[in-house]
């Protein structure tokens, strides 16, 4: 007994004295959409900064906001910006604000898993609508298969996917559906969690994608960049210009041009359903929740030291991963936003 | 022999063979997973699996360094929290307590041990990670001891009892206080015991993942110290299970074997110093 | 000489903090209260605990009362939940689970306890006492790669295609769903059944089976017509004991189960249950009726599988003190 005590206080006493070196860890949490982006800058940040760690972990959107109005996050990540009760309740809670600020610019794109179909298949908005709400349930349905001409679809069950968890990915999907079908607006709504008609729920991008893939006749919804590194097909979307449109750099760039002149000082907009020929209408911004004030000034010296690294050379990470830089317009505008973070 | 005797015999022995069976089946299904993970874990293990961290997401390569100290660090937590509890309040159960409190104790120690754990995550996310303002290894570490204490108490309180009269009245005879007898004869002769009973606790926490979701939470790098987020086996088994990356199911196969055959060893080793020692009392 | 007179201080019956502080310095009193306090410590944390269960979820036990039993929404956007979808999943991956487990398992603890040789009995409980040290993120591993497909390709065929008729096996297949829930829950709770089952059999005084052999039966008849029925209350003791562990599981479900939080005749369509549905929503439940209600969930797993423990316990008791004493 006493040699396992003294055994045990020798493991604590090397562990405090082999730690004795901190280096500053910042936890933030929340959207699974631009995850593998966020990984990337912060391994590369850590690399230029061994002294700041950066641990960001993708739970969703939805805890991301939930997480950091807590306080149990020092930021928090979400590509459905917090609403206005959202925004009140941390700064009850807090005595001071919180601030978006933007990433990058991504897409949700519909990918799809059937047999013998790789080519990128048409939807028009009434068809997306109908598939998410369980009205169309078959894949060789005329509503797809009519503009669709010359894809042989089968006449299977379509297996919907959605998200299990509080979701930005969520958010701007149905943020797009309830634009452009009033019966979904009216029946179901846009939301991090819906409360959707049909489907089977995979847990962040990462589980919607893997349900995707194992399950014949799937279709779901994900960030561009999970469908792109995991070589399923996805496809294109009827935008309001009438013209079938599939993500890529410059759709999503192109969705997001009519905004970036007009963006308000909170950065909180929407870019679905964007105008403009080439614009794909699933796209959106997503941000970064960062504490207005913070008591912690190596902590906010970091932060705000990554936001600048972020906005200059952190953007040219982006494409690589295939989402889209910021506007300008915007990257301006940030430059300015970051002071306000005391 | 008359037709009605044979049938008689022929569904008896049929009966009593399917009842081989569905043993030999049941034994097989052990052997089936660890077999399984033997082969898509063991191909997967590699040394960097034991020595790097986690690669961003879309590359491959990198391995559980982080999480594999972070399961020890709270399982150390955990046990140094939960056998001191467990330990003496078995003691008082067996040696000291009067009927009605032994009872009380006894019951809450039950009622403990049939929480399902993803309420103990529950608990433990209410009492320690929002007054603390951040995810962290204590709070996943008090959860798992709240797992272990039952089992621990219990077990203390049994193996104590199980010691012979003689040396207990012996030791008293010879002028030793109780806390004495206690300490130095009591304890020692149900040592084995105990030590089982730890390792078996110990071996049931190693693998839970649900209270510490929301407790440890996660991190993509080393934890320092106790007080920030950490990353552990189950968990991180359990995100790369559900994700699409094939390298990521790769490395979830060498987390699980890496895991399981962690649970297992020290199962059959506590069960083996059990055997050679007191036979076990069934909770 | 006469008097005892108390003439000497401090003498006579001892009371007060004397009292206490003279018990102090005999060892003995220190560590009674030492191991008091450890030992209440566990009871206050169990009170704490419940406590917390049911002050965290004051609101929607106000807010919908009994209702929330039989809603099916579960609409974080408009503020309504219902415990429905995910009571009626726990509960059918569950039974689905004892109607595989539970045949299996008294097989297994009959042929264990009965017929098997006492050396090959214990190794064989040894590896089935291993089975149920596997966690269950492991099983839910093994569910989603080996399972799922499986169900997807052999299950689902075997039995779509001649019952599909049968409401229970309509419908498409997603691999995962209640009966791959229900099927992953089945493996996790046969070890259980059988070593409970087991212990129970072996109570049963030799007497009763060779009574029964005497009078001419054959040993199926002497163990399914004398000895089983004996040990029958402890059996159904396992059987609670088992559905007990299977209504907490959270991993291995949440991993196998669709997270669909809908009510479906099917068992091949996708649900919820309790466990996976906090496992899932809890770290972002924004807004106090949304998580209140997460947490009552949380109460009402906790009591079901109280209630089902506190029952095992008594069952199994029951049958083996009934063994011990039948032939006082």
């Amino acid at each position: 007994m006493k040699k396992l005590a003294l055994l045990a206080l020798g493991v604590l006493a090397v562990c405090a004295v082999v730690l004795a070196d901190n280096p500053l860890l910042i936890n933030g949490a929340g959207a699974t959409f631009p995850y593998p982006i966020y990984s990337k800058w912060f391994d590369t940040y850590h690399t230029k900064f061994p002294n700041i760690q950066f641990n960001y972990q993708s739970v969703g959107s939805g805890a991301g906001i939930k997480q950091v109005t807590e306080g149990t996050v020092d930021f928090g990540a979400t590509d459905g910006p917090m609403n206005d009760d959202q925004l009140k309740a941390y700064q009850d809670k807090h005595g001071f604000g919180i601030l978006h600020f933007p990433t990058v610019l991504g897409a949700a794109v519909p990918t799809y898993n059937i047999a013998g179909v790789n080519a990128s298949l048409n939807f028009t908005p009434d068809a997306m609508a109908g598939i998410f709400l369980g009205k169309i349930t078959k894949w060789n349905d005329p509503a797809i298969a009519g503009v669709n001409k010359g894809v042989k679809l089968p006449a299977a069950d379509i297996v919907v996917v959605h998200r299990s968890d509080g979701s930005g990915t969520t958010y701007i999907w149905t943020d797009y559906l309830s634009k452009v079908s009033d019966e979904w607006k009216g029946k179901v709504g846009k939301g991090t969690s819906v409360n959707w008609p049909v489907g089977l729920g995979g847990k962040g991008n990462e589980g919607v994608t893997g349900l995707v893939k194992q399950t014949p006749n799937a279709i779901g919804y994900v960030e561009l960049i999970y469908a792109a590194q995991n070589n399923i097909p996805y496809g294109s979307v009827k935008n309001a210009a009438g013209t079938f449109v599939k993500a890529d750099l410059a759709s999503v760039t192109a969705a997001a041009a009519s905004t970036a002149k007009e963006m308000p000082d909170d950065f909180r907009v929407s870019i679905t359903n964007a105008a403009g020929k080439n614009a794909y209408p699933i796209s959106s911004f997503t941000w970064l929740l960062i504490p207005s004030k913070f008591s912690d000034a190596g902590k906010r010296d970091a932060i705000k030291g990554f936001l600048k690294w972020m906005i200059t050379d952190g953007e040219n990470q982006v494409e690589a991963l295939s989402y889209a830089k910021l506007p300008k317009e915007v990257i301006e505008k940030e430059k300015k936003a970051i002071d306000k973070v005391q | 022999m008359d037709a009605r005797l044979r049938w008689r015999k022929f569904v008896s022995n049929f009966m009593l063979a399917m009842t081989g069976v569905c043993a030999v089946v049941s034994v097989l299904v052990l052997f089936f997973i660890l077999g399984y993970l033997l082969f898509n874990g063991g191909t997967s293990i590699n040394w960097d699996f034991f020595t790097k961290l986690p690669k961003p997401v879309g590359e491959t390569g990198g391995g559980m360094s982080n999480a594999i100290v972070g399961s020890a660090k709270i399982l150390l937590l955990a046990s140094l929290i939960g056998v001191p509890i467990g330990f003496l309040g078995g003691v008082y159960l067996a040696e000291f307590s009067g009927k009605g409190m032994a009872s009380v104790v006894r019951y809450a120690a039950d009622l403990l041990n049939g929480v399902p754990s993803i309420v103990i995550g529950i608990f433990a996310y209410s009492l320690m990670v929002l007054p603390m303002k951040h995810f962290s290894a204590y709070a996943g570490s008090f959860a798992l001891s709240l797992m272990m204490i039952p089992i621990t108490l219990r077990s203390t309180e049994e193996f104590l009892k199980s010691v012979p009269r003689m040396l207990r009245e012996g030791a008293m005879a010879l002028g030793a206080s109780k806390w004495k007898t206690i300490a130095t004869v009591i304890v020692p002769a149900a040592y084995r015991g105990i030590v089982t009973a730890i390792l078996l606790a110990l071996a049931r926490v190693a693998g839970e993942t649900a209270p510490l979701l929301f407790t440890a939470f996660g991190n993509r790098f080393d934890s320092r110290g106790w007080s920030q987020p950490t990353a552990t086996l189950p968990v991180m088994i359990y995100t790369y299970a559900v994700a699409p990356y094939e390298d990521w199911h790769r490395q979830a196969w060498a987390a699980g074997l890496v895991l399981l055959g962690l649970i297992l060893v020290i199962n059959i080793v506590a069960r083996t110093i059990l055997s050679r020692g007191i036979a076990v009392p069934r909770s | 000489m006469a008097t005892t007179s108390t003439t000497l201080k401090g003498a006579g019956p001892a009371t007060g903090s004397r009292a206490f502080f003279a018990k102090l310095r005999n060892g003995d009193e220190i560590a009674r209260l030492i191991t008091m306090v450890f030992a209440a410590t566990v009871v206050l944390i169990t009170v704490a605990l419940v406590l917390e269960l049911w002050t965290n979820s004051a609101l929607p036990r106000h807010k919908f009362g009994l209702h929330f039993f039989v809603t099916e929404t579960w609409d974080p956007i408009m503020d309504n939940y219902g415990a429905l979808p995910f009571v009626y999943g726990t509960l059918v991956t569950s039974i689905m689970a004892l109607v595989i487990a539970v045949p299996l398992g008294i097989g297994a603890a009959i042929f264990l306890a009965e017929l098997a040789p006492p050396r090959i009995s214990d190794t064989l409980q040894f590896f089935i006492d291993l089975l149920a040290a596997v966690p269950s993120v492991i099983y839910g591993l093994l569910g989603v790669f080996i399972v799922v497909p499986l169900m997807r390709m052999v299950i689902y065929p075997a039995l779509n295609k001649p019952f599909g008729f049968l409401s229970i096996f309509k419908g498409p297949s997603y691999g995962v769903g209640f009966l791959t829930a229900g099927i992953v829950l089945a493996i996790m709770v046969i070890p259980y059944i059988i070593s409970v089952s087991r212990e129970v059999l072996l109570s049963v005084p030799r007497d009763q089976r060779e009574a029964a052999l005497a009078l001419g039966s054959t040993r199926w008849e002497s163990t399914w017509k004398v000895v089983v029925p004996f040990a029958k209350t402890g059996i159904m003791g396992s059987i609670f004991l088992a559905l007990a562990r299977a209504l907490g599981e959270t991993m291995a479900v949440t991993m196998v189960i669709g997270n669909t939080p809908k009510i479906a005749a099917s068992l091949f369509a996708p649900g919820y249950s309790i466990a996976a549905v906090i496992a899932n929503e809890f770290t972002e439940a924004t807004g106090d009726l949304y998580l209140q209600s997460l947490i009552e969930l949380g109460l009402v797993l906790f009591l079901l599988t109280f209630i089902l423990n506190g029952l095992a316990r008594v069952l199994i008791i029951v049958t083996t003190q009934k063994g011990s004493t039948v032939n006082a």
